[in-house]
């Protein structure tokens, strides 16, 4: 029998029971045998309860999606174990607290069910927390994983320097071999896991909002200002415990139009400064960003997206965030946007974002999404390097400058410094002064638009480019349609790759390529298919395959849809006799 | 049109109160450049959105930096300013509009920050710029283009509010009085701590109030506004609040709160400065190990 080559386990229950831990201590455990993993969770916008779940995917090559069907069901309640039971795959195991609930109906008979106590095992090990080691000791034994592993990951995760660390570890031993034995009862099986195929890189172990803020630290952010908003808080406390030294500052503030407007005059007085909101708070920062654009001042506001409008979906994922990303203010503005697709990603994307911001003098939003920044995941260890810090050019002549005048980027005065100007909200002239003349608004209008300009030398990847059908994904959707896509080539299926997180401005060499596609096909996370239809703007033929449903796309949903579009396209060029 | 821009133009009516505050800054930051070596370009002015904003377009002389943002938020941009870099001398310029209505939200966590900024708040009690509609300083029954019934709402109390949010330093002033005017926004900047000059500074379009405030022998109108007198204790609040509940209103120092400690200095006593982070090693600790 071939070796399975991925597992995807869902721990489903009622907030506060540990289907977070769980799936963490597994992931982490795979990680450290050199498993790719990669987790997911969703749950309700409230501290304590509610239906969440918490899914982990460990395979032999880089985890790109959730993965689509379950391996095994964890049900911590009944209410789990109907919401979840139908995600199983065909042999997949189902394993509940034969102690919390019973199953009469068992839903045919594919599918293994065990009944594990697990809480009353946990107990008797003497530490009651041991209750998910049994689950994951049963765990592994499904998969034939050498006791080694989670033996191991157990040894080092709770040897903490605490008195009763032995005690704990070896609680947690105990629990290990209690789920194992209930496994090994059960007398089911899901088949060997291939042994792990470690990278020869280094590797880290990260969620995306770490990533991300990680990233600003490598980028030198050096004032940060922000409120709590799901699911961007992990930001702001972030930021709160690491963004320390000399001229570095860090503050809660009272509201989102306090931290887009603070981190302006810290952007005026020369720092490098940013925020991050989700949807609610990004709303409330439209007038401020679209002060900074005019007066001409560098910042980076992260908007981590959650289901929308209003106060939508906070803890569930969308793509619906785009075109207010893009055009979140009044009046003419158009701001850069850089949506990172992976984990690794968000890393980069706030070091690209602070020198963006820096280059161009103004503006810059970093559009992550709730798919990205709860998730863990292995990745390549960021090399900061890569990315070589820019510093805006700063004005250092007399006064009486003309801060404004010119049809691009100007060397910036900073307070403290010669040059003196008013930065200004209102159309002015070259010194920041209010002024109506129709030609200012003009020569203001253009050298605004002119700046971005400077920003369009960004990478996109791109692959089997002689296809005219495309498929070209955006954002955290990058990882789904990338493992479809890797499926559809072994098919042999005809379609060109395209991606980039630099959404805005868009590299104009890539419109081209685009522009020369006959189908470009956007997977994205919202109603209105907004990607595609700012394509289409730049005369692409994108169509989007759209889903609003706050969670993330299922692959073979992908292969599918766009199988069925090449082969309608192929079907009408040929009847079209092209 | 000033005489450093030609084409600017904007300009106050004759006889505007801000035309003495104008006076009044200028002659502070020039005597604290001259007094304490503070270069001008080290003076960040954020102005509001109304008449009163203009002043950081008007200024004579040395010019300082500024900010002419959006309505309403000069406090946190002027958190912004001082946070990035404390050695500025950050003043906020506003009108009884932006600063206690739609900004009105900012005064409280700044005041609790303890911010070391100067506020100076012309109160005309209209919104000029856009021709004369109701303000929070608005008096009650008065007929404005919002309120052709008058005005049913009571009007805003500037002082006992800032009282009760906890400002640290609250002054009064009055915009006919430039040297007395100066003086205080003098001992407001030179003040560790968040301080409020706050200033009856009349619109003479919409909302003539001279002889009400410095009164009128002719017209039989005694004057609304009186010295604080030298006996009063400007460490107590209790003492504030009997002379601001009181009638009339008073002009001087009304509160200088003891010992204050500014939010920047709070901030460095955490001791973040010394404890800067290396990004590989931040990186180093998510390894997989």
């Amino acid at each position: 029998m071939v070796a399975k080559r991925d597992f995807v386990v869902r721990f489903a229950g009622e907030g506060g029971q540990g289907m977070v831990t769980a799936s963490e201590a597994l992931a982490a455990a795979a990680a450290q045998v050199g498993y790719h993993v990669m987790t997911f969770v969703t749950f309700p916008s409230q501290i304590m309860g509610g239906p969440t779940w918490s899914q982990c995917r460990i395979s032999v090559t880089p985890a790109l999606s959730n993965g689509d069907e379950l391996d095994v069901l964890v049900a911590f309640n009944k209410e789990a174990y109907n919401v979840h039971k139908d995600e199983l795959r065909e042999g997949g195991i189902l394993i509940y607290d034969s102690e919390v609930f019973s199953i009469e109906d068992v839903g045919g008979d594919s599918t293994n069910i065990v009944a594990l106590p697990y809480q009353e095992l946990g107990k008797s090990t003497g530490n009651p927390r041991a209750a998910n080691m049994v689950i994951l000791g049963a765990i592994a034994e499904f998969v034939n994983w050498p006791d080694k592993y989670l033996s191991d990951f157990n040894v080092k995760r709770f040897t903490r320097g605490r008195p009763n660390d032995e005690e704990v570890v070896s609680a947690n031993e105990m629990g290990l071999q209690l789920g194992k034995k209930a496994s090994t009862d059960s007398g089911f099986s899901l088949g060997e896991l291939a042994v792990p195929n470690p990278p020869d890189y280094e590797q880290i172990l990260i969620k995306g909002n770490d990533s991300l803020s990680t990233g600003a630290i490598a980028g030198e952010v050096e004032l940060f200002v922000g409120y709590p908003i799901s699911p961007a808080t992990t930001i702001l406390t972030f930021m709160e415990e690491h963004l320390r030294g000399e001229g570095k500052f860090v503050y809660q503030s009272s509201s989102e139009i306090e931290s887009i407007t603070a981190i302006s005059g810290g952007g005026f007085a020369g720092k490098r400064s940013m925020t991050s909101t989700a949807g609610p708070g990004f709303s409330l920062m439209s007038e401020g960003l679209g002060m900074a654009w005019m007066m001409e001042i560098p910042i980076v506001v992260v908007d981590a997206q959650r289901g929308g409008p209003a106060t939508g979906l906070p803890t569930k994922t969308e793509q619906s965030d785009l075109y207010m990303a893009m055009h979140p203010a009044h009046g003419d503005a158009q701001l850069p946007v850089i949506a990172p697709g992976t984990v690794e990603e968000c890393f980069y994307a706030a070091m690209h974002a602070l020198n963006w911001a820096e280059r161009y003098q103004g503006p810059v939003i970093v559009l992550s999404d709730h798919m990205l920044t709860e998730r863990t995941q292995n990745i390549r260890k960021p090399d900061p390097n890569l990315i070589p810090i820019e510093r805006r050019e700063v004005y250092s002549g007399s006064n009486g400058y003309q801060r404004y005048d010119g049809s691009s980027v100007t060397p910036m005065p900073i307070p403290g410094g010669p040059g003196a100007y008013v930065a200004n909200a209102s159309e002015h002239d070259g010194i920041g002064d209010t002024t109506h003349l129709p030609q200012r608004h003009v020569d203001g209008t253009e050298r605004r638009f002119n700046k971005l300009k400077t920003l369009e030398d960004s990478l996109y990847e791109s692959r089997n480019t002689q296809h005219s059908v495309a498929v070209m994904p955006w954002g955290g959707q990058k990882g789904p349609t990338h493992e479809a896509y890797e499926f559809l080539m072994e098919k042999g299926v005809d379609v060109a790759w395209y991606y980039t997180m630099f959404l805005s401005p868009l590299n104009p060499k890539l419109i081209k390529e685009l522009q020369d596609k006959d189908l470009v096909i956007v997977p994205e996370l919202n109603y209105l298919g907004q990607f595609a239809s700012i394509l289409r703007q730049h005369r692409i033929n994108a169509v989007a395959i759209t889903q609003y449903t706050g969670l993330p796309f299922k692959v073979h949903r992908l292969i599918n849809e766009i199988t069925n579009m090449v082969e309608q396209h192929a079907n009408e060029s040929t009847k079209a006799g092209v | 049109m000033t005489k450093r821009n030609p084409e600017y133009d904007f300009k106050w009516c004759p006889g505007c109160g801000d035309f003495g505050v104008k006076r009044a800054i200028e002659l502070t930051i020039k005597a604290r450049t001259n007094e304490l070596s503070i270069p001008t370009e080290n003076n960040v002015m954020v102005a509001g959105i109304g008449c009163s904003g203009n002043l950081v377009h008007l200024t004579d002389g040395p010019q300082p930096f500024g900010f002419h943002g959006i309505h309403g938020r000069t406090l946190p941009v002027a958190f912004g300013v001082k946070s990035a870099n404390p050695d500025l001398q950050v003043m906020v310029v506003a009108g009884d509009g932006d600063f206690l209505s739609i900004g009105a939200e900012h005064i409280g966590p700044q005041a609790k920050r303890n911010l070391d900024i100067t506020c100076v708040i012309m109160d005309n009690g209209v919104y000029g710029l856009t021709k004369g509609q109701s303000s929070p300083t608005t008096q009650l029954g008065v007929v404005t283009s919002t309120t052709p019934g008058g005005k049913i709402e009571s009007e805003v109390k500037p002082f006992p509010l800032y009282l009760s949010l906890g400002v640290s330093f609250i002054a009064s002033a009055f915009s006919s009085q430039p040297k007395e005017m100066a003086a205080m926004i003098r001992e407001a900047m030179d003040y560790p701590g968040f301080s409020i000059v706050h200033i009856q500074s009349p619109c003479t379009t919409y909302d003539d109030t001279y002889d009400v405030l410095r009164g009128n022998a002719k017209k039989g109108i005694d004057p609304l506004t009186y010295d604080i007198p030298d006996t009063h204790d400007s460490s107590s609040v209790e003492a504030a609040y009997d002379l601001v509940n009181g009638t009339g209103i008073p002009l001087g120092v009304l509160y200088a709160a003891k010992d204050p400690s500014p939010l920047n200095e709070r901030f460095d006593n955490l001791g973040r400065k010394n404890d800067s982070r290396d990004v590989h090693d931040l990186i180093q600790s998510f390894a997989i190990s």
